[in-house]
């Protein structure tokens, strides 16, 4: 035996403490298997959840916003495929040399290089960064066809809003733009998304949450450096809503064209629905150029315009009415029964109250006129002298009747009220009480009193209608729900008898020979209207001046010209539709603003269903029929 | 001379005999435990063998080769051994301190110009040859006698505190750890464990102003990860996340999403294990485990079958070794104890690990092949 006896015993101590170590172990081995039950069985489905969030990113889509149609389903604002291209700063080996041969193609500027570079450094190399965007389709296919020398570059598609029409509809529709802090109070998430924009103005503000839809999602698997591997699922989201409004988009082009070089506004509308058929106000905008982003002088060009082309004139221009104010005094007269109005008012040319003479247009006086003499002439006297019977009270009651100073909650946000002067008013303004020659010269719609082409459309709509109170409307859907609405039947409380009145006095303008608008009457075949014009001074004529002879509007700058106004309903027996126009510095209603009243009214009436030179309502045209017909034949 | 070596003394075994002798099962549970490893190193390419998994194969071959060598050698040689080998693996201990370069902000390598060694994973298996050599030369009584204490106290010491001084803390309570236990199943008297534990718990303050402040950080992380979620706890979160999302049955092979999406750190090597549980699951990770107890048991049975001290100790000493890499490995990647670089053995990727681990199951097979030998407790030189 080579061992002693004392390996014995080293033994049994050695096995016992062997037994102790292996139980030990097997305890530590039992004490992990528990840790992994606990993780991996009771707190699994926690793990799970927090392994999902590390894995699964969620990224927004943007929604594609409602389309906005006119009456006849033509596209007023859509969305446009964005020609845009991109920069992976990983996908090439130098960046600056991708941008100059990139610049060959898409000319870039130094901010832009800058602007590229820097956000180049700032985020991952994975993620790309907008270059360009909003290439034309020549750049996009120059940039495809170059992709191979372009390493890092890659061309996309994104949508962007897109108005076919440009500034014809600025004022009504509006524009989208860049969302703004001011903009952030909104909690929707897709606020915060780069590059979305949210409506500004016209009714792309005012229906902004109804044409925006619905933020969609995509969830995609991204690794711990936030690098993207596939995406896992999809949800496109709800889109806007579309809207249908009532415009007329041809009629709406043509205003738009036919005062393309004033500044200028005109409203169509339905006088028994209170549909805007055009709403119109020149110069205007393009409102693409807002989407894109506006560059500073453009900005500037548009804010120092005198002619105003972000003002939308027809509902926050407000002018004097002039005498297109007659037939609300006239109407007060009548229903106040202190003028009759058979009786015959002579006219010296001017009437005089206290110290102040008071001057008709027509210096030499118009003689011996009844009430639908002096409308069909526009005689100043006659209305300085029923104004002063009826009184300030009355006729601004008479005024509100007819919708004069007020609002009609009306769908383009920024609807002014005007002013309808009362007593009450100046004193409450400048203290001072009223006069009675201010009455006399609200007689002639001049003076504090102030109404924007909207409201005088409504005006004539309600002369017209038989003295219901409609209101102008202008949306008619916004995706499957009907927003019609209903046209108020309810009586704006003037008597038949006056309407009757001024609605022939109306007539005489337009159709009388010595009518004031008779040069700008309609009288195409089966067509009429009855109209009023209206000159409305801005500034105030000097005893000087009246004496050595009043300059005449082309003798004095632009600015301080009369404006011209001219209100119209047609057909002269059962009427349909109301116009107005006013021109900014014009002049004179009849000559500036009656032709283009008239032309309108000649297309609305072309383009009535009732019409049967119409090509019906669902595909009207503005085309002459037969002109086709006219073309010369070429010689074979 | 071969045979000389391979039967210290001429006699005893031929080498057929020990082919009969080798353990041919603890074979297979090692192969068995190492497909694991490369499969999830298969894993980790996202299904290539490229860069690891095939490279790793290679090195388990290698290493095999060098288990059977010293599996044959005779277990005197081994014995004789032990004491030069311990010295030249403090030598190499000492000599990183002047020639040593940094790798992972820790000073562990010696480049021999042929290889680059951790002196620190030598030092392991030659702590414990030494350790038996010594305590084969005990009797029981001498084992609890102060004076006999102060040679291992210092082959215990030397290294600790060397390796503490790279710093690698992981590695010196590991030697640590290691001695301790020999010096248990050598004998020593209970006494010195309840004193020794007080006085550990005693020094915690003194050891906690030693440390290094990364590794402080790591304590303090480690006992509350949650604190700072995207610094140092990041990876304890990241891998429990994944270990718990890996369920009863995981999430398939190949389909690890915190793995392969880089959530988890370091998964080829000391993270291999979050890994394997994410991608097979609660019932993968208890293979495994169940697989590493088998070779426990094996070393434990080596021990107790052996008759001789100085293979019942190297048994021991291995196994032990082994098992400690394994609960500090697992019980890290699972926010047990702070993260330490301790790679899971076998299964983790690394060429040095995989080297030592092999030479210390070669020289336990050695242990068990000649476990009838009957060895006197001061042999002198056999050969």
């Amino acid at each position: 035996m080579l061992t002693d006896g004392t390996d014995n015993v080293r033994f049994k101590t050695f096995s016992r403490r062997a037994a102790i170590l292996g139980g030990a172990q097997l305890l530590v081995f039992g004490g992990l298997a528990s840790r992994m039950y606990y993780l991996q069985v009771l707190k699994s489905s926690e793990y799970q959840m927090l392994a999902e969030e590390n894995r699964v990113n969620m990224r927004l889509l943007a929604p594609l916003r409602g389309e906005i149609d006119d009456r006849f389903g033509t596209v007023l604002a859509s969305n446009r495929q964005n020609f845009r291209v991109l920069l992976i700063p990983e996908q090439t080996p130098d960046i600056e040399e991708t941008l100059t041969k990139l610049n060959r193609i898409v000319p870039l500027s130094q901010t832009q290089r800058k602007r590229i570079l820097r956000d180049a450094r700032r985020s991952a190399a994975f993620l790309p960064i907008t270059v360009s965007e909003n290439l034309s389709w020549e750049q996009f296919a120059q940039v495809n066809i170059h992709e191979p020398d372009l390493p890092g570059i890659e061309p996309d598609v994104g949508e962007t809003r897109h108005y076919p029409h440009a500034g014809a509809l600025a004022h009504v529709v509006g524009y989208v733009a860049p969302v703004s802090e001011s903009d952030l109070d909104d909690q929707d998430p897709l606020l915060k998304l780069p590059g979305f924009r949210i409506g500004k103005s016209g009714l792309e503000r005012r229906l902004d949450k109804e044409l925006r839809g619905s933020a969609g999602a995509s969830h995609v698997e991204v690794n711990a450096y936030g690098r993207v591997i596939r995406e896992l699922s999809k949800d496109p989201g709800t889109p806007g809503a579309k809207v249908e409004l009532t415009l007329d988009m041809d009629l709406q082009k043509f205003a738009t064209e036919r005062l393309a070089d004033e500044a200028a506004a005109a409203v169509v509308m339905d006088i028994h629905t209170g549909d805007v058929l055009a709403s119109v106000s020149t110069p205007a905008y393009d409102p693409n150029d807002f989407n894109i982003g506006l560059s500073h002088a453009t900005w500037n060009g548009l804010r120092d315009n005198p002619y105003k082309p972000l003002v939308n004139k027809t509902i926050a221009g407000q002018y004097p009415p002039g005498s297109t104010f007659k037939m609300v005094v006239a109407a007060a007269a009548v229903d106040s029964g202190l003028v009759d109005p058979r009786q015959k008012i002579r006219c010296t040319g001017k009437t005089t109250l206290g110290n102040h003479d008071f001057h008709c247009w027509k210096r030499e006086g118009h003689g011996y006129l009844d009430m639908l003499g002096s409308l069909q002439h526009s005689c100043d006297t006659y209305f300085y002298e029923i104004a002063k019977k009826v009184g300030i009270d009355r006729i601004g009651e008479m005024a509100h009747r007819f919708g004069l100073g007020e609002t009609y909650g009306y769908e383009v946000p920024g609807e002014k009220p005007g002013l309808v002067p009362t007593r009450g008013w100046k004193r409450a303004t400048t203290g001072a009480p009223w006069q009675q020659g201010e009455t006399l010269i609200a007689g002639i719609g001049q003076g504090y009193l102030l109404t924007t082409p909207l409201q005088l459309a409504v005006m004539t709509s309600r002369l017209a209608n038989g003295g219901k109170a409609v209101t102008p409307r202008l949306v008619r859907t916004v995706g499957d729900e009907n927003v019609t609405k209903t046209p108020s039947v309810d009586p704006i409380g003037v008597s038949d008898k006056a309407l009757a009145l001024v609605r022939e006095g109306m007539n005489l303008v337009s159709n009388h020979p010595r009518g004031t608008a008779f040069r700008a009457r309609l009288n195409d075949p089966g067509m009429s209207l009855a109209g009023k014009t209206g000159t409305a001074q801005v500034r105030r004529i000097s005893r000087a001046e009246r004496e050595s002879g009043v300059l005449s509007n082309e003798e004095i700058e632009w600015r301080r010209r009369d404006h011209a106004l001219f209100v119209a309903f047609a057909p002269v027996e059962e009427p349909r539709y109301a116009v107005s126009v006013v021109v900014e510095h014009g002049s004179s209603g009849s000559r500036a603003a009656a032709p283009v009243a008239r032309d309108i009214m000649r297309l609305v009436l072309e383009r009535d269903p009732s019409n049967q030179l119409a090509r019906g309502p669902e595909a009207p045209g503005v085309d002459t029929p037969g002109l086709d017909a006219a073309t010369p034949q070429r010689e074979g | 001379m071969v045979d000389a070596f391979l039967n210290a003394g001429g006699r005893d075994m031929s080498l057929k005999d020990k082919f009969f002798e080798f353990n041919w099962g603890f074979l297979l549970l090692i192969c068995a435990i190492a497909s694991m490893g490369i499969a999830m190193l298969y894993s980790v390419a996202d299904g290539n063998f490229d860069p690891w998994a095939s490279r790793q194969a290679i090195r388990f071959g290698v290493a095999l080769c060098i288990l059977f060598v010293v599996a044959f050698v005779d277990i005197r040689v081994w014995m004789n051994l032990a004491y030069p080998s311990y010295g030249v693996a403090l030598a190499l201990l000492i000599g990183v301190e002047f020639i040593g370069f940094r790798g992972m902000g820790a000073q562990r390598w010696i480049d021999l110009g042929f290889i680059q060694l951790q002196p620190s994973e030598l030092m392991k298996i030659t702590l414990i040859l030494a350790l038996a050599r010594y305590f084969h030369g005990l009797t029981l009584d001498q084992v609890s006698r102060i004076r006999f204490l102060v040679v291992p106290a210092l082959m215990i010491g030397l290294p600790f505190y060397l390796t503490l001084r790279q710093p690698d803390l992981g590695t010196a309570v590991l030697i640590a750890v290691v001695g301790v236990v020999l010096l248990f199943m050598a004998g020593l008297a209970w006494r010195y464990f309840i004193v020794g534990g007080l006085a550990a718990v005693g020094a915690i303050p003194i050891a906690w102003s030693t440390l290094h402040e990364y590794q402080r950080q790591r304590v303090l992380t480690f006992l509350d990860p949650e604190s700072d979620p995207l610094g140092a706890g990041y990876h304890i979160l990241q891998s429990k996340i994944a270990l718990g999302s890996g369920g009863v049955f995981g999430k398939g092979f190949m389909e690890g999403t915190q793995s392969h999406l880089n959530f988890l750190p370091e998964k080829h090597t000391d993270f291999i294990f979050t890994m394997l549980a994410e991608e097979l699951g609660l019932v993968g990770g208890l293979t495994l485990l169940g697989l590493y107890i088998m070779v426990l048991m094996f070393g434990l049975t080596v021990g107790l079958q052996t008759r001789n001290q100085f293979g019942r100790l190297l048994a021991i000493g291995i196994t032990i070794n082994f098992f400690l890499y394994i609960f500090i490995n697992i019980a890290m990647v699972m926010g047990l104890v702070p993260v330490v670089g301790v790679p899971l053995p076998l299964v983790s990727y690394g060429g040095t690990a995989m080297l030592t681990l092999m030479l210390g199951f070669g020289l336990l097979m050695s242990a068990y092949i000649h476990r009838n030998l009957e060895i006197t407790r001061n042999p002198g030189a056999f050969w």
